[in-house]
């Protein structure tokens, strides 16, 4: 077995050569440390600069690609602060710009509203399911949903985003959202048909969707909404952080 | 507190630490011939683990968010460092605590239980209590699994393998057959 | 101990001394990544780059590392790489990232990478260093590989993304779920242990072919 080198009481090592002063060890030793950590960082860093922008670019498409989906392909969108006064377009006081609550609102061509955007998560089968959806105010009606996050049982509860035919019955069906076993709706506005053989996942996106109107609709409802953002800014006005706080690097 | 139960529950049962996440099969697959050592190793991980919540936490809210990319070399710095501190102060204050968890300790470090859990508790935006239930909820999920694995090993020592399978790859079944059962907590606990 | 020659530095960890078949470790990432190829690619990939530029700077930089101080440099020397892996895949392939998630960043825990700089980068020339990297971080490659085919066929009836089976096919579901990763690698140890035994067997009968009729007796 290979000899460990001793240590002494003063924390010197006494594997070869005479015993060193105790004090020139321990700095040596720092000193090290110190300079590996400080080239360590600086290399860090310098990736960091390169792939920072990209990363923030990866989370602008990834988001404008799901505001197309729910909102139905709007020209424009801003994202909007939620607080307890309501929506607004600067951030409250004190709230940390990336992790604070957003709704986006989406505009058509013609300078108009088409609606806002919510996104929402909570405890499904396996893990929590983080979804976002498309809300027209006005009307009271869903424009679209589409799954963010989900581990979800692949060939069961899966199909909450892989089974269009229940992606697509939530587009135009009003709130609060009823789910009914398939075969058992009465073809009310209101009502979509849950999957079969995956009640809990489907039932968790209707709830999500449900809690999440309840706790904003009513400022959704009331609030005015700002002018589309001028044509130069692209279609937003800020990178967005995509979904709410799951990546963070 | 409905969410802080259902945090504790899902890391413990639905999304166990080793049975699904994968995190610390190294004392798994190692440690667990022994009901007795599994259940030492199984607390070791827990105190660690727990330790660990207050940490992070204190790095994500003050001094990370200065530094972001500086996260996974400081989460490893302050582990190692707590797990050395730690070892000395158990040496120190508790010789016969020493001598039955004092050499887990310095595996505890590699594991990926306790990185993993720091880096799952910072993608989720846990605050601090939600952190710490997240961190015992872990403890006790390597645990369980960590004694059942050990008495079912236990309890196989005697039973007639064929010479092919005295090796890993039983052991690994086995862990495959406890994942599966794991898997029927799926659902059990929605919001 | 006699010196290994580079051709034996470089094969060794390839197969002989596999991380994850034959030596146990780096497990983690290896079970969890592994339930489609692309995974196990871009996990492979990532584990050899940081295997390599570790391996090159602790064996650069040996002389200059305190014994004291070796583990703790090491670990600060792999957790750079990692870093930097993590910022390069999220750049140029985010959604592969968000799949490999935490693992990434769990590449630094693998006991795999601080074993080979312990037991060979902090002794050996730099060049023998990154051939031994270069073998042990190929035969962590195939394994993943191995693994991840494996359960992607069964699992889901494709190999990277492209169905084999057609639409008939019902997969095996638990093969791309943690069940299915603990099957798996369970399933490629037994039939290693059946395989050396059959050597076992055979060659026990070779050595003594006076009344040894079958392998029967030789267990």
């Amino acid at each position: 077995m290979k000899e460990l080198p001793t240590v002494q009481a003063d924390g010197g090592s006494s594997d070869s050569g005479p015993p060193r002063a105790p004090q020139v060890a321990s700095v040596k030793l720092m000193a090290t440390l110190a300079v590996a950590g400080a080239v360590a960082g600086l290399l860090i860093v310098l990736v960091f600069q390169w792939a920072d922008p990209q990363i923030q670019a990866h989370r602008a498409a990834a988001l404008r690609a799901a505001l197309l989906e729910v909102l139905s392909g709007p020209a424009s969108y801003r994202s909007l602060y939620v607080s307890p006064a309501g929506l607004s377009m600067t951030p409250p006081a004190g709230v940390d710009t990336v992790t604070a609550e957003k709704v986006y609102i989406g505009y058509d061509d013609a300078g108009d509203v088409v609606g806002y955007a919510v996104t929402g998560g909570e405890p499904g089968f396996q893990d929590i399911i983080q979804l976002i959806f498309g809300y027209d105010a006005g009307q009271g009606r869903l424009l679209g949903m589409m799954v963010l996050e989900s581990k979800e049982t692949p060939g069961l509860g899966d199909k909450i985003f892989k089974d269009l035919d229940f992606v697509a019955e939530f587009q135009g069906v009003t709130a609060p959202i009823k789910g009914v076993k398939l075969g058992a709706g009465t073809g009310a506005d209101n009502e979509v048909d849950m999957i079969t053989g995956a009640t809990i996942s489907s039932r968790t996106v209707i709830d999500i969707i449900n809690h999440r109107l309840e706790a904003l609709g009513s400022a959704l409802e009331e609030h005015v909404p700002e002018p589309p953002p001028p044509p130069s800014a692209s279609s937003a006005e800020e990178p967005p952080a995509g979904d709410e706080g799951e990546e963070r690097s | 507190m409905g969410d802080l139960f259902w945090i504790l529950l899902s890391a413990m049962l639905v999304n166990n630490f080793t049975l699904h996440l994968f995190l610390g099969l190294c004392p798994f697959l190692g440690v667990s011939a022994r009901v007795d050592t599994a259940l030492r190793m199984g607390l070791a991980n827990i105190f660690v683990l727990v330790m660990t919540s207050v940490c992070v936490w204190l790095l994500n809210t003050f001094i990370l968010p200065y530094a972001p990319y500086l996260r996974l070399i400081s989460f490893i710095v302050v582990i190692a460092s707590f797990v050395q501190i730690t070892e000395m102060a158990i040496k120190k204050f508790s010789p016969t605590l020493f001598r039955q968890l004092g050499i887990f300790l310095p595996l505890i470090t590699t594991n990926c239980a306790i990185l993993g859990y720091a880096i799952f508790n910072t993608n989720r935006g846990y605050d601090f209590l939600q952190g710490l239930f997240f961190a015992i909820g872990a403890g006790l999920g390597l645990t369980l699994a960590l004694v059942l694995m050990a008495s079912i090993r236990e309890t196989s020592e005697t039973a007639s393998i064929p010479a092919m399978a005295r090796n890993m790859g039983l052991v690994l079944i086995i862990s495959g057959s406890l994942s599966l059962a794991f898997m029927g907590f799926a659902g059990l606990f929605t919001s | 101990m006699r010196e290994t020659t580079p051709r034996e530095d470089l094969l060794r960890g390839i197969w002989k001394e596999n991380p994850v078949l034959v030596q146990l470790l780096g497990l983690c990432p290896a079970l969890a990544v592994t339930n489609t190829v692309p995974n196990s690619i871009a996990m492979g990939l990532a584990t050899f780059f940081v295997l390599l530029g570790s391996s090159f700077l602790v064996s650069l930089m040996k002389n200059w590392i305190p014994a004291e101080v070796r583990i703790s440099a090491y670990i600060l020397i792999i957790a750079t790489f990692v870093t930097i892996a993590d910022f390069v895949l999220a750049a140029v392939v985010p959604v592969i990232h968000k799949e490999l998630g935490a693992f990434i960043a769990l590449i630094v825990v693998n006991c795999m990478i601080l074993g080979r700089q312990e037991a060979f980068a902090s002794k050996r020339p730099v060049g023998r260093a990154l051939l031994d990297a270069a073998g042990t971080g190929a035969g962590f490659m195939i394994a993943l590989l191995m693994m991840g085919t494996f359960r992607e066929i069964l699992g889901n009836g494709s190999v990277m993304g492209y169905s084999l089976f057609g639409d008939n096919f019902e997969p095996w579901i638990v093969m791309i779920l943690p069940p299915g990763g603990f099957f798996t690698l369970g399933f490629i140890l037994l039939s290693f242990g059946w395989w050396k035994d059959r050597q076992a067997e055979t060659s026990h009968v070779r050595q003594w072919p006076h009344g040894v009729a079958s392998g029967e007796e030789a267990l």
